[in-house]
C-alpha cells in the first residue's frame, strides 16, 4: 500500500430510495484512487445500487431519489450542475448482466470511442484490439469481429463488455460482478488485469465470492440490509474484522 | 383421457381455421386472375402495361395502357412515404424518450384514434383544406394533385407508423440503453445509435403497414388528387391512380367486355405491386436481421 492515499469518491451520509423503499442508508466511505474497493454483502443489500449510484444510471429508474453526497475528485455528482454524460464518461461501468449491443464484436468495443467524437479509423482499430487483450478476449475473436456479439458464449460477451469499458479509458470503473459467468482461467485473467487496470484507474468492484475479494480488493467494505456494516482494508477485514457479523458472513456460517 | 381429446379438438380448430384463411385469400387471388386473363385476348400486355392512354370508352380505339396510372400511384404512394415516414419515427422517438409519462399516456391513445377517422373525411379535408393551401404555396389554379394526395395519405399512414414504431422503440431493452449511456454516450446518440437499430424491424414493419394502407386507398386519392388521366410530372400534376380508377369505372362498365375484364387486370396489378413491396420488406428484414441481430 502507497503511504499517500488519495481520495477519488467519498460518500458522505448517503441514502438511496426506490418509491418508498429505502435501499441504501447513511452510507459514507472514502474510495481511493488506484486500489481495487471490493463490496460483498448478502443478496438484495444494495451492492448494485450503491454501484449504479456512482455513474447516477439509477436516474433512469422513475422515483428513485438518491440524498446525501457522492464526491468525484471532491463535487457532488448530484448537483444540478453536474454533466450526467461527462460523469458517466469518467466512471466506467461493467453491469452484473452483461449486455452486449446487437452489434458486430468490433462495433461494441468501438461504440464509446464513435459517440466521444473519435472518427479515426486506425486509431478505433489499435484502440479496439488493445482493449479486447486487455480483457483477455482478444485471441478467441480475432478472427470474427464481424460477427454479431450475440454469437460469443456467456463469458465472452461478459468480457467482451468488459472491453467495451476499457475501450474509453475512463477514471473509475465499477464492476458489478464481473466474473459472476467467468470459467477459471478467464476469471483468473480478469483478475490479472483488474490488478494491471488499478495502475491507472480506481477500480470498484462487486462479487460474492470470497476468495475473489480476499485476492484482488485492497479495501472491504460490507454491506447488509442497504448498510454500510464494515468498511478496511481487506486484510483486517478478512483476517481481523471488528463486527461480529462481518466474520460470520465471510466464514459462511451467516445466517 | 378428455384432456387429450380436448387438445385434439382445440387443435383441429386452429388448423382448419388457418386453412379457412388461406382458401379465402387463394380464393381472391384465383378469381382475380381468372376475371383478369381474358382482358387479354384484346389487348396486348405491352399496351396494357407500356403505354400511358386509358380510354376503354372511345368509339373509335379504345386504349387500356396503365402507365400513366401506376406512375400516379408510385407517386403519390412515394410521396405520402416521404413525408410520413421521417414524420413518424420522429413522433415515436418523441413520445418514447422525451414526452413525460403524462404526455405519452393522451398522446398514444389520440393518435391510435387518428388511425379509425374514415377515408372520406379525410378526403373532404383535402378538398377544404390541404388542397387549397398547396394551390396557394405553388400557384396551381386548384390543389388536386399529387401532392395533396401524398399528404394526405401520409397523415392516414401517420398513426400507424408511429403507434407500431413506438411499440417497438419501447420493447427494446433497458439494459442495451443503459450500456450505452454508461459508455458516455448522449439520450440522442443512444436513441439513433442503439435503440432505433435495435427497433429496426418493428419500425420498418410499421412503415410497411402504413405503405400497405396507402396504396391500397382509394376514396382519399379519389377526392383528393384531380384525376387526371394523363402521366404525371412532378408532384403539382393532377393524378389518377390504379385504385381510383377501379373505384370510378367498375360500377359504370358492362359485365363481361373487354373494358370490365381490364379492370380486373388494373386489380391483378395493383395486387401483385403490394405483394412485391411486401416481400422486398421481408427480404430486407431478413438479411438486415442477419446482420445486425
Ligand atoms: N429498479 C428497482 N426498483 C425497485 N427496487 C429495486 C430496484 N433495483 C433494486 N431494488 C431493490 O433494492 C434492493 C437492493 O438491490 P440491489 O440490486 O442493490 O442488491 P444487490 O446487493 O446488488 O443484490 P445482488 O447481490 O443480488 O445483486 C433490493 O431489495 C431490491 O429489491
Ligand atoms: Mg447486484
Amino acid at each position: 500500500m502507497k503511504s499517500v492515499k488519495i481520495i477519488k469518491i467519498s460518500a458522505g451520509n448517503f441514502s438511496f430510495w426506490y418509491g418508498a423503499m429505502k435501499a441504501l442508508s447513511g452510507i459514507s466511505m472514502d474510495i481511493y484512487e488506484n486500489a481495487v474497493t471490493g463490496i460483498i454483502g448478502p443478496s438484495g443489500c444494495g451492492k448494485s445500487t450503491f454501484l449504479r449510484s456512482i455513474n447516477r444510471m439509477n436516474d433512469l429508474i422513475r422515483g428513485s431519489r438518491a440524498d446525501g453526497a457522492m464526491l468525484l475528485d471532491g463535487k457532488n455528482i448530484f448537483e444540478p450542475d453536474v454533466d450526467v454524460v461527462e460523469l458517466r464518461r469518467r466512471v466506467g461501468m461493467v453491469f452484473q448482466r452483461s449486455n452486449p449491443f446487437p452489434k458486430t464484436i468490433f462495433d461494441n468495443v468501438a461504440y464509446g470511442l464513435r459517440v466521444n467524437g473519435i472518427k479515426d479509423r486506425n486509431y478505433i482499430a489499435a484502440k479496439v484490439e488493445k482493449s479486447l487483450k486487455d480483457a483477455a478476449l482478444w485471441g478467441e475473436v480475432k478472427d470474427r469481429l464481424r460477427q454479431n456479439a450475440f454469437e460469443l458464449s456467456g463469458g465472452q460477451q461478459q468480457r467482451l463488455c468488459i472491453a467495451r469499458a476499457l475501450a474509453v479509458e475512463p477514471e473509475v470503473l465499477l464492476m458489478d460482478e464481473p466474473a459472476s459467468a467467468l470459467d477459471p482461467t478467464a476469471t483468473l485473467k480478469v483478475e490479472e488485469l483488474i490488478h494491471e487496470l488499478k495502475k491507472k484507474y480506481a477500480i470498484i468492484i462487486v462479487t460474492h465470492n470470497m476468495q475473489q475479494a480476499a485476492r484482488i480488493s485492497d479495501y472491504t467494505a460490507f454491506f447488509m440490509m442497504g448498510e454500510l456494516v464494515e468498511y478496511d482494508q481487506t486484510t483486517k477485514i478478512f483476517t481481523n474484522p471488528s463486527k461480529k457479523i462481518t466474520e460470520e458472513y465471510i466464514t459462511g456460517r451467516f445466517g | 383421457m378428455i384432456k387429450r381429446m380436448k387438445e385434439k379438438i382445440i387443435h383441429g380448430l386452429f388448423f382448419l381455421n388457418g386453412l379457412l384463411v388461406i382458401a379465402a385469400l387463394l380464393g381472391i387471388f384465383l378469381l382475380l386472375i381468372v376475371t383478369a386473363l381474358p382482358a387479354f385476348k384484346e389487348i396486348r400486355l405491352s399496351e396494357f402495361l407500356f403505354t400511358a392512354v386509358w380510354d376503354p370508352t372511345s368509339y373509335a380505339r379504345p386504349s387500356y395502357g396503365i402507365l400513366a396510372m401506376l406512375a400516379g400511384t408510385l407517386l403519390v404512394t412515394c410521396g405520402a412515404l416521404l413525408i410520413a415516414v421521417p414524420i413518424g419515427i420522429g413522433t415515436a422517438a418523441y413520445l418514447a424518450e422525451v414526452a413525460s409519462p403524462r404526455v405519452r399516456e393522451i398522446a398514444k391513445p389520440v393518435v391510435e384514434v387518428l388511425a379509425g377517422i374514415p377515408s372520406v373525411v379525410i378526403g373532404f379535408l383535402g378538398i377544404v383544406l390541404v388542397g387549397p393551401f398547396v394551390a396557394r404555396i405553388f400557384h396551381t389554379s386548384n390543389g388536386l394533385n399529387a401532392l395533396n394526395g401524398s399528404v394526405l395519405l401520409a397523415i392516414m399512414a401517420l398513426p400507424t407508423i408511429i403507434s407500431l414504431s413506438e411499440d417497438a422503440l419501447n420493447a427494446v431493452p433497458v439494459s442495451f440503453c443503459e450500456a450505452s449511456l454508461a459508455l458516455g454516450a448522449s439520450r440522442w446518440q443512444t436513441v439513433i445509435l442503439v435503440k432505433i437499430p435495435a427497433a429496426l424491424s418493428g419500425i420498418i414493419a410499421s412503415c410497411m403497414l402504413g405503405m400497405g394502407r396507402a396504396i391500397g386507398e382509394t376514396m382519399t386519392v379519389l377526392m383528393a388528387t384531380g384525376c387526371a388521366q394523363a402521366m404525371p410530372h412532378s408532384f403539382i400534376d393532377p393524378v389518377r391512380t390504379l385504385t381510383a380508377t377501379i373505384a370510378i369505372e367498375l360500377g359504370e362498365v358492362a359485365y363481361g367486355s373487354t373494358h370490365y375484364y381490364a379492370l380486373f387486370a388494373v386489380g391483378l396489378a395493383l395486387f401483385i405491386i403490394t405483394f412485391m413491396v411486401n416481400l422486398a420488406s421481408d427480404v430486407i428484414l431478413h438479411k438486415y436481421q442477419n446482420v445486425v441481430k
